[in-house]
């Protein structure tokens, strides 16, 4: 009678089951531009047990002037992952020359002018220090450049867009938990669900392009990240598993930013 | 307006006295891209001189995305309109969303990656003729967690600070109402 009511109960409220199947799960839709975060998101997470040194993460000035489309859309990431770290330190000169450069490996992918106009507001906002709103722009760039490459064709260019910025955050994070670790900061790397789906999405893309070097080097690379990431979900990482996935992250940053692909 | 009162997980640290205002946000901050048009406007913008102009540019934007329909468009602004209104508690709206149709008695199970630390708000809305919608989330092995939510008719949203980083499942269900677009969006902190 009780498990009668309780059954009545739900089925009045519509209520979800408390437990989903495997098989629903595996059914669950998944997207670019949801199921993939972006490195605002990462960073947020990476800063609630204190501010790290975001100027530390900075790199030196990448090349702007790759001739390959697959390595402009991976680079192309992971400046705009560069341009939500001087966000989050507050440096309005660091924004503005990322934010050039966004535009100069926009401009290489032939993207719409809308992309091009963000950079004059991306400016503008670093002239006024709004971080809030270079935040946002920033996100809105990629989001742009990923709507021009849509109407261009180019959807499968789409996916290293969020790949570079992946691995850039992720290379950021893992660099800056090893730098003052902090259990709560280090949980923050265990994602191996996205890694698994970005790695099918490349999977997915047109064959050409997959054989392409620097894109199938990326690509047989995830599935060991991914095996790197996968920490129990009860327990942070140690400073090994770190450094760990910050070794195997900076040899995929070092062939995206550095290999001279034809 | 304030969530009803929904007692977190014992050790959540999640802010159960959330309470939802409108956004006010300054002249041209975060223009939204062509990938969330219209939509996004009404919820981040409070300018009605902006609002005019960007309605001019919407219309231009709506002609170029043929495929969304003016449900799907009403859907966005009103899961925008949610989403905008967790913004003055420092929510940052996330610039992408999903759309999508849903049966009575149905439910979309959507993937997220989500960060352990953060707190997010999970908006939904839909168009008539959905009468009521829920919210529910789900950890990587299915089980349900609890959540804070909020629930409006066509509109609900559940909030939740997951202690652990990985993949969640957002279930939208339509409670009441006929087949409806709806409209998906997340916020964090």
């Amino acid at each position: 009678m009780a498990a009668a009511f309780l059954l009545g109960c739900c089925a009045v409220i519509g209520a979800e089951p408390a437990r989903l199947p495997a098989d629903q799960l595996a059914k669950a839709i998944r997207n670019d531009s949801i199921t993939i975060p972006t490195p605002g998101e990462l960073f947020a997470a990476l800063e609630k047990p204190g501010k790290p040194n975001w100027s530390g993460q900075y790199r030196g000035p990448i090349p702007t002037t790759y001739h390959n489309r697959a390595q402009i859309a991976l680079n192309l990431g992971g400046l705009i992952a560069d341009g939500f770290i001087a966000v989050e330190a507050q440096d309005s000169q660091q924004v503005k020359n990322i934010g050039t450069d966004i535009i100069k490996l926009a401009k290489a992918l032939g993207v719409s002018e809308n992309v091009l106009s963000r950079g004059n507001s991306i400016n503008e906002f670093a002239e006024n220090d709004d971080w809030d709103a270079l935040q946002e722009e920033l996100e809105a760039t990629q989001n742009e450049v990923k709507s021009s490459m849509q109407s261009h064709r180019d959807q499968d260019l789409i996916i290293l867009v969020s790949v570079g910025g992946w691995i850039r955050g992720t290379q950021v994070v893992s660099a800056a938990v090893l730098q003052n670790y902090d259990e709560r900061s280090a949980k923050v790397l265990r994602q191996p669900a996205l890694v698994n789906f970005i790695h099918s999405k490349l999977n997915d893309i047109s064959p050409d392009l997959h054989e392409e070097p620097l894109v199938k080097e990326v690509s047989d690379q995830l599935p060991g990240i991914e095996k790197l990431v996968a920490f129990p979900a009860s327990k942070a990482p140690g400073l090994d598993d770190v450094r760990k996935v910050n070794d195997a992250i900076g040899k995929i940053m070092d062939e995206i930013q550095n290999k001279d692909v034809k | 307006m304030r969530l009803p009162p929904n007692p977190a997980a014992a050790g959540s640290s999640f802010n159960t006295k959330m309470t939802i205002h409108k956004r006010v946000q300054t002249e041209g901050a975060g223009r939204p891209s062509l990938i969330d048009s219209i939509g996004c406007l009404w919820a981040r913008l409070g300018s009605i001189f902006v609002l005019s102009i960007l309605a001019a540019v919407s219309a231009s934007i709506a002609t170029a995305d043929a495929a969304e329909t003016d449900q799907e468009v009403a859907a966005r602004r009103a899961a925008l309109d949610l989403a905008g209104a967790f913004s003055n508690d420092g929510f940052k709206m996330r610039d992408g969303h999903w759309s999508g149709t849903i049966k009575p008695h149905d439910h979309a199970l959507i993937a997220v990656n989500l960060y352990a630390g953060n707190q997010y708000w999970f908006s939904v809305g839909a168009t008539e003729p959905a009468k009521r919608i829920a919210v529910t989330v789900y950890d990587e092995t299915g089980k349900q967690v609890v959540t804070e939510s909020y629930n409006a008719g066509e509109k609900a949203a559940a909030g939740f600070s997951p202690t652990s980083s990985g993949q969640y499942y957002v279930s939208v269900s339509l409670v009441e109402g006929e087949e409806s677009s709806l409209c998906f969006v997340y916020s964090y902190k």
